[in-house]
C-alpha cells in the first residue's frame, strides 16, 4: 500500500507491504538508521520516535498507521553535531551514553518526557523512562542528563 | 597540568547522539547493497534426535534464495585432531573429542535455540515466513535440566561419554583445617543463570569477492574472530578482513564469534552472495550465551572473636549444552575464592556439567562475581552465627595494607591494595552507624518497611591473560594530527576518548587532532581486543608506550632540524611544540617535525606484553527497604569505593562502575533465565526476562579510592567488572539483612517478592533454616 509519512520535515512516499513496521519504514525506506530495534515485544524503547509530537515505540506502529503523520527521529533533532538539541548536549555533558545503541530512543523518550513535564523530579524521570532499557550506563547519568536538560529545554534554548 | 585524571567529555558522542552509530544492521556499504538476509531455523525442543529435514515448502516461498543445512557444510576445513584431553582440569577450550559443538545440528539438538538450518531470503520479513516452512522431524529425548539433572547422569548429552560432567578439578577436603574453629557454617547457594542482553544482539554480514572474505561482526575481538574463521573455513588470515563496526554492548558475550556468526561467513563464501544476519531479541535470549549458572557449596569456620581460619568452596558449573568455556569460569571462581581476606586455609574445587540449555560463557565478571558472591554470603552467615557486626568481621579479616604483594593460598599474587581503607570510606560515606540506628528503630517499631544494610568487600583479577598483551600503532602526520591504531576494541567503554587523552598527555597533540581506529584486521592485523577488564592496562599502556617511542623519534628529528643536541630539547605538552630549552625562537611544531621525518614517517608500533594481571578491589554498601508484608525489596542507596589504581578518565571510570552496579543489582533483585522441566525457556522475550529499568534503581554514590599498581607504567588496573562483582552480594546481603531479625539467614538470588515473602513465612513457622531458594540446605 502507498504510505506518505513526513519524516523530519520531508515527505517520504513509498509503496510498502501492509505489515511494514514504522521502524523499518524509517530505517529502510527513509534511510535513517539512527533508530534501532532492540527487542520484539515493545519492551526496550530503542526504537522510540515522535509521532505527531508524541513518543511511540516505532516497532509497534505499522507504517500504514503513520500515513499522513509526521515522524521525528534522532536525526531530526539537530542540524548537526555542532548544533545539538539541549537533551543531546546534556547526554554528552553528563556521559549519558556508552555503546550508543539505546541512545536515539532514550533521547527521543527524554524529549517527550520533558515536553510533558518540564520540571521533573528524579523519580519522575526514572518512572518516565521505565520503558527504555539501557544496559551500559546503569541509568545514573541518563537521569542526570535529563534533569540537566530540563531548564534549557523549558527556555527553548537549542544552542 | 596533564589531561589525565580530568573530566573530559567523550569524542564518540556527537555522532552517536545526532545520527546514531553504525551497527551491523546500519551498514549501507556498496558491498552489502544486494545482501540477502539470514534467518536461522532453531530447535524448539531441548533434546531430540533429528530424523529428517524437509525444505521443499520453504524453497518455494517468496524471496527464498537458499535453505542450508548440515548437508551443505561440505566445504569446511577438517576439524583439528582430538588431542584426547577431556574430563580433566586444563582441558582444551572449547571442548573437543566427543564433546565437540557442531556449526549446524547434525543429527541431534541439545538446547532450544540451537541452529538447525539457515534460510536466505531477499528481505527479512520473508525469512521469518520461510523459516516456519522448514519441516524438521524431531524424536524427543529426555531433557537434562539444572545442575541436579546434569549430575544425575541418567540421560547423557553426548555419545561416547560416561557422564555429563565434562571437567573436574578435585581438591581433597582437609577436615582438620576446621578443627580449631569455634563455629563452622556450611551452605549451598545458587548463583543463577543470567542473560547478558547487550542492547544490540548478535549480528554479522559477509561478502566473498575476488578470493577474499569481508566479515562485519558485532564482536569484542575482530582479530580473534579472524583467527577463529581461519580455523573453521580453512582460509589464510590475509584472505579475510574482519571489521567490528559500532558494537552495541558486549559484556563478555561477544568475545570472538559464535557458531551462528561463523555460519554467516561460511554462507557468503558457500553461496557467493553477500549475506546479513541480525538476530531478534527472542533469538538473542536463547541463542546468545548465558552467564553465571553455578551452584556453590561453602564451608567457613573461625573463632568467636571473628577470625576466619578456614574456607572451602565447591562449585558446580552448569555450562549449558556445550562446554565452550571448559573449566575457565569455575576455575576463576576457584582462583578468587578467598577474596580479599587473609585466611590461612583455603580449598576450592569444581565440576562442570552439560545440560540441555543455552551454552554458558563469559558475562561481566566471568567467574569472579560468583567467587565474591560465595564468600560474601559466607562471611555474613559466619557473622550472624557469632553475633558480630558484618563490617567488623570484614575488618578483622581483610588483608592488611602492609602485606602486599600478597600471595593467596590459591596462588594468586595480589599486586597492591588498601582493603580496610576502602571499607572504611564506604562505611563513613554511607553513615553506617546512623543506618544501623535507623534499622534498630524500624525493628523496634515493627515497621512494614524494614531496612537492610548489605556489605561486600572484594578483590578481582583483571587482565588475567596479560601475557597475551595488546598492540598499538601511533602515527603523527605532517598536518600535525595523529592516528592511533589499537588492537583493543571498544563497544561503549570510550576507548576513542581515553586513547586520545593518553596521546595528548604525552605529546601535547590535542585530543581533537587524534583519530583512534579499532576493529579492522586490514588496518590492525595483530591484536586481542576486549574482555576481562584488560583494555586500559594493556591497550592503553601500548598507546602510552607508542607515544613515548614517537617522542624519542621526534626528539631526534627536532634536534636535527634545529641543529641542537637532543639532550637540550624539550617538548612543551601544553602547546605541543619542541624547542631548545630556554629558546622559544627555536620552536618546532608537531607538523614541522612530522614533515621532517619524510617518507619514513613518524610512526611507532608497540606490542605490549610485559604486564601481569592486576587486582582491583573495593567495598560496596547497599541499603535496601523490604516490605515484610509483600516481600518486595527495593534498593534505595548504593555506596561504593572501587579502586582500580590510577584513574585516567574519571568520567569513563564512573560510567563503568554505574553500569556494573546496575547489572549486579539486577542479578540480586530481579534477573534470572528460567527453564521448565522439559527445557523450554520461560524467559525468551523481554516481556518475560526482568531486565532492570531506571525505575528500579537509585542514583549511585561513588567514593574515590586510587591505589596505584607498579605492574604497568600507568599504574592502572581494570574497572569494567568491579560493579557486578561488588554490587551483587552487597544487594543480596542487604535484602537478607532487612529480614534477618525475623530469623531469615539466606535467600537465593534473585530476591524476588515471592522468595522474600516465603523466607519470612518459613522463618515465622520456625523451621529453623530461614532459607528460601533452589539450593540444597547445608547441615
Amino acid at each position: 500500500m502507498k504510505v506518505t509519512v513526513t519524516v523530519n520535515g520531508s515527505d517520504v512516499v513509498a509503496d510498502v507491504a501492509d505489515r511494514t513496521l514504522l521502524v523499518h519504514f524509517v530505517r529502510d525506506v527513509a534511510g535513517l538508521t539512527g533508530t534501532n530495534v532492540g527487542c520484539d515485544t515493545t519492551s526496550c524503547g530503542a526504537c522510540t520516535v515522535l509521532l505527531d509530537g508524541k513518543s511511540v515505540k516505532s516497532c509497534t506502529v505499522l507504517a500504514a498507521q503513520a500515513d499522513g503523520s509526521a515522524v521525528t527521529t534522532v536525526e531530526g533533532l539537530a542540524d548537526g553535531p555542532d548544533d545539538m538539541h539541549p537533551v543531546q548536549r546534556a547526554f554528552r555533558a553528563e556521559h549519558g551514553l556508552q555503546c550508543g545503541f539505546c541512545t536515539p530512543g532514550m533521547v527521543m523518550a527524554a524529549v517527550s518526557l520533558l515536553a510533558e513535564n518540564p520540571s521533573p523530579t528524579e523519580e519522575d524521570v526514572r518512572s518516565g523512562l521505565e520503558g527504555n532499557l539501557c544496559r551500559c550506563t546503569g541509568y545514573h547519568n541518563i537521569v542526570r542528563a535529563v534533569l540537566a536538560a530540563a531548564p534549557d529545554m523549558k527556555e527553548g534554548r537549542t544552542s | 597540568m596533564s589531561i589525565l585524571g580530568t573530566r573530559v567529555v567523550r569524542t564518540e558522542d556527537p555522532r552517536l547522539l545526532t545520527v546514531g552509530g553504525t551497527y551491523v544492521d546500519d551498514l549501507r556499504v556498496p558491498e552489502l547493497a544486494d545482501a540477502v538476509r539470514v534467518t536461522f531455523v532453531r530447535s524448539p525442543i531441548a533434546h531430540a534426535r533429528i530424523t529428517g529435514i524437509d525444505a521443499t515448502a520453504a524453497l518455494e516461498a517468496p524471496g527464498v534464495v537458499a535453505v542450508l543445512t548440515v548437508a551443505d557444510l561440505t566445504d569446511l576445513a577438517p576439524p583439528p585432531p582430538d588431542d584426547g584431553r577431556d574430563g580433566t582440569e586444563g582441558a582444551p577450550l572449547p571442548m573437543g573429542g566427543p564433546w565437540s559443538e557442531p556449526l549446524l545440528a547434525v543429527d541431534r539438538v541439545r538446547y532450544v535455540g540451537e541452529p538447525v538450518a539457515m534460510v536466505l531470503t531477499d528481505e527479512s520479513y520473508q525469512g521469518e515466513d520461510a523459516a516456519e516452512l522448514v519441516s524438521v522431524d524431531y524424536e524427543p529425548l529426555p531433557a537434562v535440566i539444572g545442575i541436579d539433572g546434569g549430575l544425575d547422569g541418567g540421560t547423557l548429552l553426548f555419545d561416547g561419554t560416561q557422564s555429563n560432567v565434562v571437567v573436574t578439578k578435585d581438591t581433597p577436603a582437609d577436615e582438620s583445617a576446621f578443627d580449631g574453629c569455634d563455629v563452622v557454617v556450611e551452605r549451598t547457594i545458587v548463583n543463577q543463570r543470567l542473560a547478558p542482553m547487550p542492547m544490540e544482539g548478535r549480528a554479522a554480514a559477509a561478502r566473498w569477492a575476488d578470493g577474499k572474505l569481508t566479515f562485519w561482526v558485532s564482536t569484542q575481538n575482530a582479530q580473534i574472530t579472524r583467527f577463529i574463521l581461519a580455523g573453521v573455513l580453512g582460509l589464510d588470515l590475509d584472505a579475510m578482513r574482519v571489521i567490528a563496526p559500532d558494537v552495541g554492548g558486549g559484556f563478555g558475550a561477544k568475545v570472538g564469534a559464535d557458531r551462528d556468526a561463523i555460519l554467516v561467513a561460511w554462507a557468503a563464501k558457500h553461496t557467493g552472495r553477500a549475506v546479513r544476519w541480525v538476530e531478534t531479541r527472542s533469538e538473542n535470549l536463547v541463542g546468545m550465551t548465558h552467564g553465571r549458572a553455578q551452584e556453590q557449596t561453602f564451608k567457613i569456620g573461625g573463632t568467636r572473636d571473628g577470625r576466619i581460619l578456614a574456607y572451602r568452596l565447591d562449585v558446580v558449573q552448569d555450562t549449558g549444552a556445550y562446554a565452550r568455556m571448559s573449566g575457565f569460569l569455575p576455575g576463576l571462581t576457584n582462583l578468587m575464592a578467598v577474596g580479599p581476606y587473609d585466611i590461612a586455609h583455603v580449598e576450592a574445587a569444581y565440576r562442570v556439567v552439560v545440560t540441555n540449555t543455552t551454552p554458558i560463557s563469559a558475562y561481566r565478571g566471568a567467574g569472579r562475581p560468583e567467587a565474591t558472591a560465595a564468600i560474601e554470603r559466607a562471611l555474613d552467615l559466619f557473622a550472624a552465627e557469632i553475633g558480630m557486626d558484618p563490617a567488623q568481621v570484614r575488618r578483622e579479616n581483610l588483608i592488611p595494607p602492609d602485606r602486599f604483594p600478597y600471595t593467596t593460598p590459591g596462588g594468586a599474587v595480589y599486586d597492591s591494595g588498601n582493603y580496610v581503607a576502602a571499607l572504611d570510606k564506604v562505611l563513613e560515606a554511607a553513615g553506617y552507624g546512623e543506618l544501623r540506628a535507623e534499622q534498630a528503630r524500624r525493628r523496634e517499631r515493627g515497621d512494614v518497611l524494614q531496612l537492610g544494610i548489605g556489605l561486600s568487600s572484594y578483590v578481582e583479577i583483571t587482565a588475567a591473560d596479560a601475557a597475551a598483551g595488546e598492540t598499538s600503532r601511533l602515527e603523527v602526520h605532517p598536518e600535525g594530527t595523529a592516528t592511533v591504531y589499537t588492537g583493543s576494541s571498544a563497544h561503549g567503554q570510550g576507548h576513542h576518548t581515553a586513547w586520545a587523552m593518553l596521546v595528548e598527555a604525552e605529546l601535547g597533540i590535542e585530543m581533537s587532532k587524534v583519530t583512534v581506529i579499532h576493529g579492522d584486521t586490514d588496518l590492525i592485523p595483530e591484536g586481542i581486543g576486549t574482555y576481562g577488564s584488560r583494555s586500559l592496562q594493556l591497550g592503553g599502556v601500548a598507546v602510552h608506550k607508542a607515544a613515548l617511542d614517537v617522542k624519542d623519534q621526534a626528539r631526534r628529528l627536532a634536534a636535527d632540524m634545529i641543529e641542537a643536541a637532543e639532550a637540550d630539547l624539550e617538548l612543551d605538552t601544553a602547546t605541543g611544540t619542541w624547542q631548545v630549552r630556554g629558546d622559544p625562537a627555536s620552536r618546532r611544531t608537531w607538523s614541522e617535525v612530522a614533515t621532517h621525518a619524510g617518507d619514513a614517517g613518524l610512526v611507532a608500533y608497540v606490542q605490549f606484553a610485559g604486564g601481569a594481571p592486576t587486582f582491583p578491589f573495593g567495598s560496596h554498601l547497599a541499603l535496601a527497604e523490604v516490605d515484610v508484608e509483600t516481600g518486595k525489596a527495593r534498593l534505595i542507596r548504593h555506596v561504593t569505593a572501587d579502586d582500580a589504581g590510577i584513574v585516567v578518565s574519571p568520567v569513563l571510570a564512573e560510567g563503568q562502575r554505574h553500569g556494573g552496579i546496575a547489572q549486579g543489582v539486577a542479578q540480586a533483585l530481579l534477573e534470572e533465565v528460567l527453564y521448565d522441566a522439559d527445557g523450554n525457556p520461560l524467559t525468551a522475550t523481554l516481556a518475560d526476562y526482568a531486565a532492570i529499568t531506571a525505575a528500579e534503581l537509585p542514583s549511585f554514590e561513588l567514593v574515590r579510592s586510587e591505589t596505584p599498581t607498579d605492574v604497568n607504567p600507568l599504574g592502572v588496573k581494570g574497572i569494567g567488572e568491579a560493579g557486578t562483582i561488588g554490587a551483587t552480594p552487597a544487594t543480596q546481603n542487604a535484602v537478607i539483612d532487612a529480614v534477618s531479625h525475623l530469623g531469615v539467614r539466606h535467600i537465593d538470588m534473585p530476591t524476588t517478592p515471592r522468595r522474600v515473602w516465603a523466607a519470612i513465612s518459613e522463618a515465622a513457622s520456625g523451621n529453623g533454616q530461614g532459607s528460601t531458594g533452589q539450593g540444597r540446605e547445608g547441615q
